[in-house]
C-alpha cells in the first residue's frame, strides 16, 4: 500500500459510486436487507479493497493475505459488492443476495463464498475473532494484518468489550479494527437507546491507540491505516464517522433505512441520485 | 459378565476399585496432542488448575493463552485461531461452556465450521457442593443439537485421554465433556476407542435389556448389571462415549437383541443421549424405552452419592428402571 494519489483518488471516488450502484440494484432484487449501513460504509469497503488490503481475488485462500473480518454481517451486501468489482466473483451474481441457493447468504458464511474470511450476523463477535487471527499470525511471526470491521451499535455487546480488553492486554499491533460510527441502530439513534460516548476513552482505557476519521475521505481512511502499520505497542481503532444512506441524500441520517431496502420505483431515484454524486454531476449518463 | 474383548479394567466391580479424575484424562490428552502438533493451543477462562489446561501450560507456556473470565471472547477466539489453522482446545466448567457462550460456538465455532475443541469441565450433578449454578445438565443438548459438533462423554479417566488426543485431529468442532470428582476407572488403555464407536461392557447371553450410557454413571450401570444377573436378569451395557455421531450399528444391534432399552446419563431427560438414541430407535426399530437421567429439575448441593440417590441415576435407579421396563412387556 502506498499513500494515495489524486488519480488514485478519483477512482476510488468512481468505483464508490459503481459498488454504490450494485448495492441498490441487489437490495431491489432481493426485496429485503439493510440499505443505510453499507451505503454509509462503501467508501470504506473500496478503499479496503482497491487500495489497503493485501489480498488477491483469484487466490482467496492465500496464506499471506491480509483478513478483513466483518463483525456486522448485515452490512455484508456492500461487501458482496465491493469483492463483485474487485473481481471474486461475477457483478450479475449479487443479484442472487438472499435467494435460495446463493451463495450470497442475508449474513455471510465463510463455507459458502470463497474470500469471505467468516461468518457473521450475531453481534459483538467478530472483534474475538479478528483477535484470534491476529494472535496466531503473531506466533507463527506471518506479518499479514488483520482488520475488522464492527458497527457501533455493536458496542452495547458485552462481548466486543472482552474482546477489546484482550487485544489491549496482547498489544494486538497486527489489528487494525473499525468502527462504523453512523450513530442509528434499530429503534433510533445510538445516544438515546444506550449511549456509546465517549468511546474513544473507552478503548484507549483498555490499551488500543485510537484514530478518529471522516469514513467517506478516501486520504484519511488510507492514512489511518497506513499509521496504524507504525503503531508498534498496541491494537489500532478507527473510528470512522460516517452517514448512513451516504450516496443518497434523501435517506442520509434516517435509521427508518437500517433495516429495509428501496422498492423499485424509490431505487430509480436513488441510483440516479448516486450517479449524479448527489446532483454534482451532470450529463448523459445520469 | 464383562466383556472380555473390551479389555476392561479387571478391578472395575471390585469393591477397592481404582478412582481417577477425568480431567486428568484431558490434561494428558492434550499434552500428547501438544507434543504430537504444534498446531494444538489451549485457551483457559481463569480455571487453568482445576480444568488441568495448567498441565499444557508448564509443557507449553507459548501455546497457552489465558483468557481472564470471558468465556464469550474466549470461544470466537479460538474461532479465529481455528480459522487461521491452529487446533484450539477450550477449558472452563460446562455450565459456563458451552452454557454461557452458547451463540458464540453455534455461529462461530459450528456454523464457521472451525475446529475448535471445547472442553466443558464439572458437568452434571456430581459437581457437588457448589450446587446447581455449577451443575451443567443441558449441555449435551445444547451441543448436539448444532450441525458439524460432534459430542464425546467420556466414561473414566483413560477414556478421557484418549478421547481428547482424539479430538484433536478429527478436523472438526468437537464437545469434551468432563466431571469434577473421581470416577472408577473401567476401561485400560488397551480398551480400543474411537469416535463414533460404541462398543460392549458387559454381555449377557441373550439379554432380556440393554444398557447403553455415556459417562462414569457407566460405572453404575455396571453395578446395575452384575446385581440383575446375580438375580437371573440378562442385560447388556453398551458404552455410547459418542453422542454423536451415534454408533448406530451397535445401538440398533443391543437394542435388536435385547427388545427394550435403558439409557443411563447424568445430563437432563431431554436432549441429551436418550433423546439421540430414542430419536434413532423410533425410526427404525421402535422398543420399549426408559431413561435413567435428571427429571427436569436443578441440581443442589450435596456429595456425588447423595445426589445420584436424590436425582435418581445411581445402580439402585438402574435396577429399579429395568425392573419397570420388565413389567412392561
Amino acid at each position: 500500500m502506498v499513500y494515495l494519489t489524486e488519480e488514485k483518488e478519483l477512482m476510488l471516488a468512481q468505483k464508490a459510486r459503481a459498488v454504490r450502484e450494485t448495492l441498490i440494484q441487489m437490495l431491489v432484487a432481493a426485496g429485503s436487507g439493510h440499505t443505510a449501513g453499507p451505503l454509509g460504509m462503501a467508501d470504506i469497503f473500496v478503499a479496503l479493497y482497491f487500495h489497503i488490503l493485501n489480498h488477491d481475488a483469484s487466490k482467496p485462500d492465500w496464506p499471506e493475505r491480509d483478513r478483513l473480518i466483518l463483525s456486522n454481517g448485515h452490512i455484508t451486501p456492500i461487501r458482496y459488492a465491493t469483492m463483485a468489482h474487485a473481481g471474486y466473483f461475477p457483478i450479475e451474481e449479487t443479484l442472487t443476495l438472499r435467494k435460495f441457493g446463493s451463495r450470497l447468504q442475508g449474513h455471510p458464511e465463510r463455507e459458502r463464498l470463497p474470500g469471505i474470511e467468516t461468518t457473521s450476523g450475531p453481534l459483538g463477535s467478530g472483534l474475538s475473532q479478528a483477535s484470534g487471527i491476529a494472535y496466531a499470525a503473531r506466533m507463527d511471526g506471518l506479518k499479514f494484518r488483520t482488520y475488522c470491521l464492527m458497527s457501533d451499535g455493536e458496542q452495547q455487546c458485552g462481548n466486543t468489550w472482552e474482546a477489546a480488553m484482550w487485544a489491549g492486554n496482547n498489544k494486538l499491533r497486527n489489528l487494525t479494527a473499525i468502527i462504523d460510527r453512523n450513530n442509528i441502530q434499530i429503534n433510533g439513534m445510538t445516544e438515546s437507546v444506550m449511549p456509546l460516548e465517549p468511546l474513544r476513552d473507552k478503548y484507549e482505557a483498555f490499551g488500543w491507540h485510537v484514530i478518529e476519521i471522516d469514513g467517506h475521505n478516501f486520504e484519511e481512511i488510507v492514512d489511518a491505516c497506513e499509521k496504524a502499520k507504525a503503531i508498534f505497542e498496541k491494537p489500532t481503532l478507527i473510528l470512522a464517522h460516517t452517514i448512513p444512506g451516504r450516496g443518497v441524500p434523501e435517506i442520509e441520517f434516517d435509521f427508518h433505512w437500517h433495516g429495509k431496502p428501496p422498492k423499485k420505483e424509490e431505487a430509480e431515484r436513488f441510483l440516479k441520485q448516486i450517479r449524479t454524486a448527489g446532483g454534482k454531476v451532470k450529463g448523459e449518463y445520469a | 459378565m464383562l466383556n472380555e474383548h473390551a479389555k476392561l479394567n479387571p478391578k472395575v466391580l471390585d469393591a477397592d476399585v481404582e478412582l481417577a479424575l477425568t480431567r486428568d484424562g484431558f490434561g494428558n490428552g492434550v499434552v500428547e496432542a501438544g507434543e504430537k502438533d504444534k498446531r494444538v493451543v489451549v485457551l483457559c477462562a481463569d480455571l487453568a488448575d482445576s480444568t488441568r489446561a495448567e498441565w499444557f501450560q508448564k509443557k507449553f507456556p507459548d501455546r497457552y493463552i489465558e483468557m481472564g473470565v470471558a468465556e464469550q471472547n474466549m470461544a470466537a477466539v479460538a474461532s479465529g485461531m481455528a480459522n487461521y489453522g491452529k487446533i484450539p482446545f477450550i477449558a472452563s466448567y460446562a455450565a459456563f461452556s458451552p452454557g454461557r457462550n452458547n451463540e458464540q460456538i453455534r455461529t462461530t465455532i459450528s456454523l464457521n465450521n472451525v475446529p475448535v475443541k471445547i472442553c466443558g469441565m464439572h458437568a452434571g450433578v456430581s459437581v457437588g457442593p457448589d450446587g446447581a449454578t455449577h451443575q451443567a445438565l443441558e449441555d449435551i443438548g445444547l451441543m448436539r443439537m448444532q450441525p458439524h459438533m460432534v459430542v464425546i462423554v467420556p466414561s473414566d479417566n483413560e477414556e478421557a485421554r484418549k478421547a481428547t488426543f482424539a479430538a484433536a485431529f478429527n478436523n472438526g468442532p468437537t464437545y469434551l465433556r468432563f466431571v469434577r470428582e473421581k470416577t472408577p476407572i473401567i476401561t485400560t488403555p488397551e480398551t480400543s476407542f474411537e469416535i463414533g464407536r460404541a462398543y460392549y461392557l458387559w454381555r449377557d447371553e441373550s439379554p432380556q435389556v440393554a444398557l447403553i450410557g455415556c459417562g462414569p454413571l457407566l460405572h453404575e450401570a455396571l453395578k446395575a448389571a452384575k446385581a440383575l444377573s446375580e438375580k437371573g436378569v440378562r442385560v447388556s451395557v453398551v458404552n455410547s462415549h459418542s453422542v454423536k455421531p451415534l454408533d448406530t450399528v451397535t445401538i440398533l444391534e443391543a437394542a435388536s437383541e435385547a427388545g427394550r432399552v435403558v439409557v443411563v446419563e447424568e445430563h437432563q431427560v431431554a436432549g441429551g443421549l436418550g433423546s439421540a438414541i430414542a430419536e434413532f430407535l423410533t425410526q427404525v426399530h421402535p422398543v420399549p424405552m426408559e431413561f435413567v437421567a435428571v427429571r427436569d429439575r436443578f441440581g443442589q448441593s450435596g456429595t456425588m452419592p447423595e445426589l445420584y440417590k436424590e436425582y435418581g441415576l445411581d445402580s439402585t435407579a438402574i435396577v429399579a428402571a429395568v425392573d419397570k421396563i420388565l413389567k412392561r412387556t
